[in-house]
């Protein structure tokens, strides 16, 4: 293959860079979690259909607090593509504000989570050793609520790398990669939304 | 990193993620057969999860080896419901 001929090649047939190849293993560690979920929700799923005395979700849980905690992730993904974004454009200061306003809305989604447990554990007696419903509610919000805390701390390292310099318009694969986990998060919540709480 | 192209307009995706989920919530309250509900449900569940994975996490600008990584846990997870459900057939009907 000439020269110009291998300048000229289709995308798919370069070699990786380093940047790809972090892009690469992040896909593939979200690959492997989202199998970890996608285990949880199929268990969940042939429990509920074998239990026949299943709970209505949306009485028992109530969905005004957790449709909130949706907006507030979607919301939280967008700021988080603000981010990055500002970043390609060598925009230090809205990587910043965008960055923070993400970690905010994590934490706002996980102050949320708490007082939803206090209120079903201490006001309604739920608890993970009652029944199926109680323990799968428990086990699936609280290991995508180890995720989101996971993303609110891997955030903040972005961040503190960001307010030393870190990052440019021609280096942002960190942020990129912080964003793909984030938004990884958003979507496992969209689909617990549905199967947990709605249907 | 992504490779250049247009950026989404980022801002018409959450409105469409809003008005989705303000959807699902009314969805739960019609008035007809649990299983059309749930189908809807799902069906707007996928609809949201599609949305956030091509245009924030960029897959619909990725190339296509990176999609397949994407969409290989999907299939599995399919699979797996399915396979649990011989288990669950003594319930499901007569």
């Amino acid at each position: 293959m000439s020269q110009a001929a291998i300048l000229h090649a289709d995308p798919a047939e370069t070699p990786l860079t380093p940047e790809s190849w972090g892009k690469l293993g992040m896909w593939i560690f979200l690959a492997g979690d989202a199998m970890s979920f996608g285990g949880l929700i199929a268990a969940y799923a042939a429990l509920r259909i074998g239990t026949p005395t299943w709970p209505v979700p949306a009485k028992v849980l109530g969905i005004q607090l957790t449709a909130l905690m949706t907006f507030l992730l979607i919301c939280s993904s967008v700021t988080m593509v603000k981010a990055l974004s500002a970043i390609r454009h060598g925009n230090r200061a809205g990587l910043t504000k965008f960055l923070s306003l993400t970690i905010l809305g994590g934490l706002l989604f996980l102050g949320m989570q708490a007082y939803e447990w206090h209120h079903l554990i201490v006001e309604q007696g739920m608890a993970i050793q009652n029944n199926l419903f109680d323990a799968t509610f428990f086990i699936l919000t609280g290991f995508h609520g180890c995720h989101v805390t996971g993303g609110v701390l891997y955030l903040s390292v972005v961040l503190s790398k960001g307010l030393a310099g870190k990052y440019s318009a021609s280096n942002y694969n960190g942020v990129e990669l912080v964003g793909l986990y984030w938004h990884f998060v958003d979507l496992v919540w969209i689909l617990i939304f549905t199967f947990v709480y709605l249907i | 990193m992504t490779d250049a192209h247009a950026e989404p307009n980022y801002m018409a995706i959450f409105w469409w993620l809003a008005a989705l989920t303000a959807v699902e919530i009314g969805v739960i309250y019609l008035p007809i057969v649990k299983l059309v509900i749930v189908i809807l449900l799902v069906g707007l569940a996928i609809s949201k999860a599609a949305l956030v994975a091509m245009y924030f996490m960029h897959l619909k600008f990725e190339k296509r080896s990176l999609a397949l990584i994407a969409l290989s846990p999907v299939g599995l997870c399919i699979l797996l419901t399915f396979a649990l459900l011989p288990d669950l057939a003594h319930l499901l009907g007569p």
